[in-house]
């Protein structure tokens, strides 16, 4: 069985690697020892957490309930309970967010930093100082840039997540992307998912489902139809289901949850949320990627 | 092609233990990592195609403290990327162009580097063992659950050789013995361990980069010398502390006081004996059997193999120290007064001495060596005319790497390379189920060579393109050389000399 793995990468970047675990860690700091420090602190804490995670994998690939007892975990849990608003959900739905969360944390508790951000497979744990500024750029699903946003301190955004079709894990929604904006990145993850699957058309002949079971035998989902195939849909029917998701996602925003959210499907694009407080929106940008 | 040694194609699951999710994975899908997969009930590795790419640097986990690594400082100059064959796939039976052709600009030359995973059904490892012990004859079997992959080879300087797979073994035998053949040889490519019977000797653990396990125990050093070398080495530190000492080895057993050494230090001659065909003065062949004790013999109490002391030159009190090649063991006794040896506790400049001996031992390792020949089919995946490739390697206008590794061209006809496996990237082998090994090779030439031997130029493709996300990186390996280094090729003047 392998282990934790770190490697720098060339543009000074740190990857850590565990199992399905992929962490692309960058730092801003004054100088070169405190950026060291940083990495240290984030290596350290990384090499216990797929240990931490997987005795209580069969607790938190079940529907929401009784709390675990992981700090990783419970992370999840409260990301979950924060966003579920009696929607079917499990705490694995948080599990890249609160892994971004608790490496973040550990940087930032061994010393100050400017900026910093820990990368996990596109759900993104955030650190702005004071007067420092962060860009993200959310890529089509043909790698065509879809939109930009800039964030600052003062927006309160500590995490985005991006979760349909075009990611790693099963959806039960047809979403090319919902890509949020959060107060953390369990968050942000959590509500990410609960939005992708409200993009939806059920019964729609163009959209074909497998029980996810089938698909994935680990899967938190168990037998729910997860979407495998969306056929081109006329745009009256993608207007339909991205009401579903706005929706969704305007619920969350209501509740204070989080910030905004940017959805996508068969290339339209549609934002959610207000970027008022200095950030540029994504409101008036095209997401089209076709 | 035909599969008749596929697995069995039912829809079992698999537990990979690739990671402590232990994810359950159903036939044709991967893990959670999308890493490893379930392919006909077999777990593999799905390994992009991988680049060697330069600037990055790696760090090895957990290494705090004083073991601390420095994050920064970039030990590789520039960028330059290098595709590899690795996980290039294959085009069987290589009568289409390799799969990827790709170029760059190398100090203003166009370089086209002809990437693809050969299968090589004429290959095989050839594996040095450092240690002196026994562990079977010359043209002994080496088996792999009962099936004989190869034999043992010539021996070399304080290591044993062995040569296995080949042609022979993989299809000129059984079906399964081919089968085993072709599963050892490419963990053992892969760095793997592979555990081995030899025909009467020893069950062997073999791993690239790593100490033999020879009958269960691991082996730590390779000898300092054989007992003859060490005598000599040593007889300096020696004189002065001990009247005689004996260096036992299954090659050359030395007693110091008739060894050459010791009379030029004007030794007394202790009347010592040893068992044994004396060479030359002070120099003992087969003082006892090859085994897995001292010095590669079969010896567990060393002074089984003393005769009687000569009671005209021996006297009582006379210390007398033996010890193996490896300093490992040894033994120190003083004669009592019928001239037999008692042990007796060892005195710390002899100690030191014995410690010294272990120090100056190189730690005991496996080297494997993947040795393959590229045939016509794959040479045609190169160009349309696979002879001029050959004469294009043999003239060194184009230079061959395994996995990005420097490869050995042997000379005479045909592309027959030889590769250390340790320099190659992480499971850089496969099969097909012939059986055959599959290995990656690289030719790299100038784009105007590649046209004149009649390459496939219409399939070049810059190196840009094939740099997707998808690719696996690597870093570079700083004891290689570059396959892009014009120093490498004859139409550099200040070429290095490499292959005539």
């Amino acid at each position: 069985m392998t282990g934790p793995v770190a490697a720098l990468l060339d543009d000074g970047r740190l990857h850590l690697q565990h199992g399905p675990i992929d962490l692309i860690i960058g730092v801003e700091a004054p100088d070169d020892a405190t950026c060291r420090i940083a990495y240290r602190a984030a290596r350290d804490r990384f090499a216990t957490v797929l240990d931490e995670l997987v005795p209580e994998l069969p607790l938190l690939r079940a529907p929401l309930g009784a709390a675990p007892q992981g700090q990783i975990a419970r992370r999840m849990h409260r990301a979950c309970g924060t966003v579920a608003q009696g929607d079917f959900i499990t705490p694995m739905a948080a599990v890249a967010g609160s892994v971004a969360d608790t490496v973040l944390s550990a940087m930032l508790a061994a010393t100050p930093l400017i900026r910093a951000h820990v990368n996990n497979g596109g759900d993104i744990a955030l650190h702005l100082a004071p007067g420092a500024e962060y860009r993200a750029a959310i890529a089509g699903l043909d790698g065509q840039l879809a939109g930009q946003i800039t964030l600052h301190a003062t927006d309160g955004v500590g995490g985005i997540a991006t979760s349909g079709q075009g990611g790693r894990s099963l959806s039960l929604g047809i979403a090319g992307a919902v890509t949020v904006l959060a107060r953390d990145a369990a968050t942000a993850d959590a509500a990410a998912t609960l939005i992708a699957n409200a993009v939806d058309l059920p019964g729609h002949p163009a959209i074909t489902r497998q029980p996810a079971c089938d698909v994935w035998p680990d899967t938190d989902l168990g037998a729910r139809p997860v979407v495998t195939h969306v056929a081109p849909l006329p745009p009256a029917d993608i207007a339909r289901a991205m009401s579903h998701g706005v929706t969704r996602a305007q619920a969350m925003i209501d509740t204070g949850a989080i910030a905004a959210a940017a959805l996508v499907l068969q290339g339209q694009g549609v934002t959610v949320g207000d970027f008022e407080d200095g950030a540029t929106a994504l409101k008036e940008r095209s997401l089209s990627y076709a | 092609m035909p599969d008749d040694n596929a697995p069995n194609p039912t829809s079992e699951k698999i537990r990979c233990d690739a990671c402590p999710v232990m994810c359950y994975i159903a036939d044709g899908k991967a893990g959670a990592c999308d890493r490893y997969a379930n392919h006909g009930g077999t777990l593999v590795r799905l390994d992009p195609l991988t680049v060697i790419q330069g600037g990055a640097q790696a760090v090895a986990f957990l290494d705090q403290g004083e073991n601390a690594q420095d994050w920064d400082g970039d030990v590789i100059q520039g960028n330059r990327t290098f595709v590899t064959a690795v996980g290039a796939g294959t085009t069987y039976p290589d009568y289409k162009p390799a799969p990827f052709i790709v170029s760059q600009q190398v100090e203003g030359v166009d370089m086209v580097t002809v990437v693809t995973e050969g299968i090589f059904s004429y290959c095989g490892v050839k594996v040095k063992i450092d240690t002196d012990r026994h562990i079977g004859h010359e043209r002994a079997i080496v088996r792999v659950d009962g099936e004989a992959i190869g034999h043992v080879m010539t021996a070399e300087y304080g290591s044993k050789m062995l040569s296995l797979g080949g042609v022979e073994h993989l299809t000129g035998g059984s079906k399964k013995e081919g089968r085993v053949t072709c599963d050892a040889l490419m963990r053992l490519c892969n760095r793997e361990p592979v555990e081995m019977q030899i025909d009467d000797g020893v069950t062997i653990v073999v791993q690239a980069g790593h100490a033999p396990i020879i009958n269960g125990t691991p082996e730590k050093l390779m000898r300092v010398g054989c007992g003859s070398a060490t005598i000599g080495m040593f007889a300096k530190q020696w004189y002065g502390h001990v009247d005689e000492v004996v260096v036992v080895d299954d090659h050359i057993t030395g007693v110091l006081s008739e060894h050459e050494a010791g009379k030029g230090l004007d030794m007394r001659l202790s009347g010592i004996k040893v068992k044994g065909r004396k060479s030359t003065p002070g120099r003992y062949f087969q003082v006892a059997d090859p085994g897995t004790g001292w010095g590669g013999t079969n010896v567990e109490d060393p002074l089984t193999i003393l005769k009687p002391a000569d009671p005209k030159l021996a006297w009582p009190g006379l210390r007398l120290l033996m010890i193996s090649t490896t300093g490992e063991q040894w033994a120190y006794y003083i004669l009592d007064e019928n001239l037999v040896p008692q042990p007796a506790d060892i005195t710390p400049p002899l100690l030191a001495t014995a410690e010294r001996i272990a120090e100056n031992c190189e730690p005991s390792l496996c080297s494997v060596l993947f040795m393959g020949g590229a045939g016509g089919s794959l040479r045609a995946g190169v160009t349309e005319n696979p002879v001029r490739l050959t004469r294009s390697v043999k003239d060194a206008l184009t230079y061959v790497s395994c996995g990005g590794a420097e490869a050995y061209v042997w000379p005479g006809g045909g592309i027959t390379v030889m590769a250390d496996v340790m320099d190659m990237p992480t499971n850089s082998f496969g099969y097909v189920p012939t059986p055959a090994l599959v290995a990656p090779i690289e030719f790299t030439l100038r784009l105007a060579d590649y046209a004149a031997l009649g390459g496939h130029v219409d399939h070049v493709r810059p190196v840009e393109t094939v740099l997707t996300p998808a690719i696996r990186k690597v870093l570079p390996n700083i004891s290689q050389p570059d396959p892009h280094d014009p120093q490498n090729y004859r139409w550099r003047p200040d070429r290095k000399g490499r292959r005539g």
